[in-house]
């Protein structure tokens, strides 16, 4: 399914950068000048969080990721997930791979699905932005808001995938 | 606009910065990467047994995260030049309805950037009558529902895992928007200072 997904991504994507380039070659130059700079953008981070996985599922074996993240790990360990997850500021892009090295080692999906959505939904650390540019009472709402159905989202999903 | 870079923790390069980068640059970009190097260089040196899967896991994820990356980030340069932000605003209004929603979701899930690059269009769309609802539900889908995101999740999750949080976070986002307009309103409207030029200029934190 993946490589399937990769392939139909590179003609798709591809395909649509040649037509683009065959329309407007200044623009064409733009989104690859773009594209450029997001890959090598991301890529200190996300060599590290690579790095990160290495050494954790090398060294880590899974019994123990499995004992402290698994089905058996109970409700704490979904809620450290959640609250790591809605505390820390990680970029998707790259919290994905590392959910899923720790969900193919053994984690419980809802754990996993957990910390996901409290990455994605609730952002504490940019905040003060937000409240600078929405105001405090939609900004506050809004993350209070997404602190519950992030929560909720990630048992449903527990629920369904199991 | 060039909001495109996800940059992420704290103290990321700042936007618009120089192209060419000086090696002490390089070395703070890079400084993880290189923690990383070493960690895995003294495992090496004095647990040789374990040398072989860190290494193993670390080139298996590798070419996993570069095959889907390659694609990904030639996806964020088309919606970079095809999206029209400045026209997000027309078209998102209290009177727009569902129409309304269904292109904040689709602004939303366009764009690229992290989601602090998201407050100031948000701000803006707000100040200039788009509506609570509207605006909550194109900030929850920049944040949870990215296309890019989406792609590297079935990539790595898989098709069923995407599906389920997209048909979940979805719906949310809209009952959310509507709570929020609800009591936006009954508590005598918005709590934003008056639109200053600057608006629009990429964060300085």
């Amino acid at each position: 399914m993946s490589s399937l997904l990769t392939w139909s991504m590179y003609i798709v994507v591809f395909g649509a950068l040649g037509v683009l380039a065959l329309r407007d070659r200044a623009k064409a130059k733009q989104a690859v000048k773009v594209a450029v700079k997001s890959f090598f953008g991301i890529l200190p981070i996300m060599l590290a969080i690579i790095g990160l996985i290495g050494l954790l599922l090398g060294l880590v074996s899974p019994e123990i990721i499995a004992r402290y993240l698994g089905q058996g790990a109970g409700w704490w360990a979904t809620l450290t997930a959640f609250v790591l997850g809605a505390a820390l500021y990680i970029a998707s892009l790259v919290s994905i791979p590392l959910a899923a090295s720790l969900l193919r080692a053994g984690a419980s999906v809802t754990t996993i699905a957990a910390f996901l959505t409290g990455l994605m939904m609730v952002n504490t650390l940019t905040l003060p932005l937000e409240i600078s540019h929405l105001g405090k009472k939609m900004a506050l709402s809004r993350n209070l808001l997404s602190l519950l159905f992030a929560f909720a989202i990630a048992i449903v999903m527990g629920m369904v995938l199991q | 606009m060039n909001t495109n870079l996800p940059q992420q923790m704290s103290g990321g390069a700042p936007q618009g910065a120089p192209v060419k980068k000086t090696p002490r640059q390089w070395l703070a970009d890079y400084r993880w990467v290189l923690l990383i190097a070493v960690a895995d260089l003294l495992v090496w040196l004095f647990w040789p047994a374990q040398a072989t899967p860190v290494v193993r896991n670390t080139w298996d994820y590798f070419a996993e995260m570069v095959v889907i990356l390659i694609p990904v980030a030639v996806l964020m340069g088309l919606f970079e030049v095809w999206v029209p932000k400045q026209l997000i605003g027309k078209y998102l209004g209290r009177e727009s309805g569902w129409k309304g929603i269904v292109l904040s979701f689709l602004f939303g899930m366009a764009p690229t950037g992290p989601l602090y690059a998201a407050f100031p269009i948000a701000g803006m769309l707000l100040q200039k009558g788009a509506s609570p609802l509207n605006v909550v539900v194109f900030l929850n889908t920049w944040a949870a529902l990215k296309v890019p995101q989406l792609i590297v999740e079935t990539n790595f999750l898989g098709p069923a895992f995407m599906l389920v949080r997209l048909a979940l976070t979805a719906p949310s986002a809209i009952l959310m928007g509507w709570l929020i307009q609800k009591g936006i309103e009954r508590t005598g409207g918005l709590d934003i200072t008056p639109l200053q030029s600057g608006v629009l200029a990429p964060p300085s934190a």
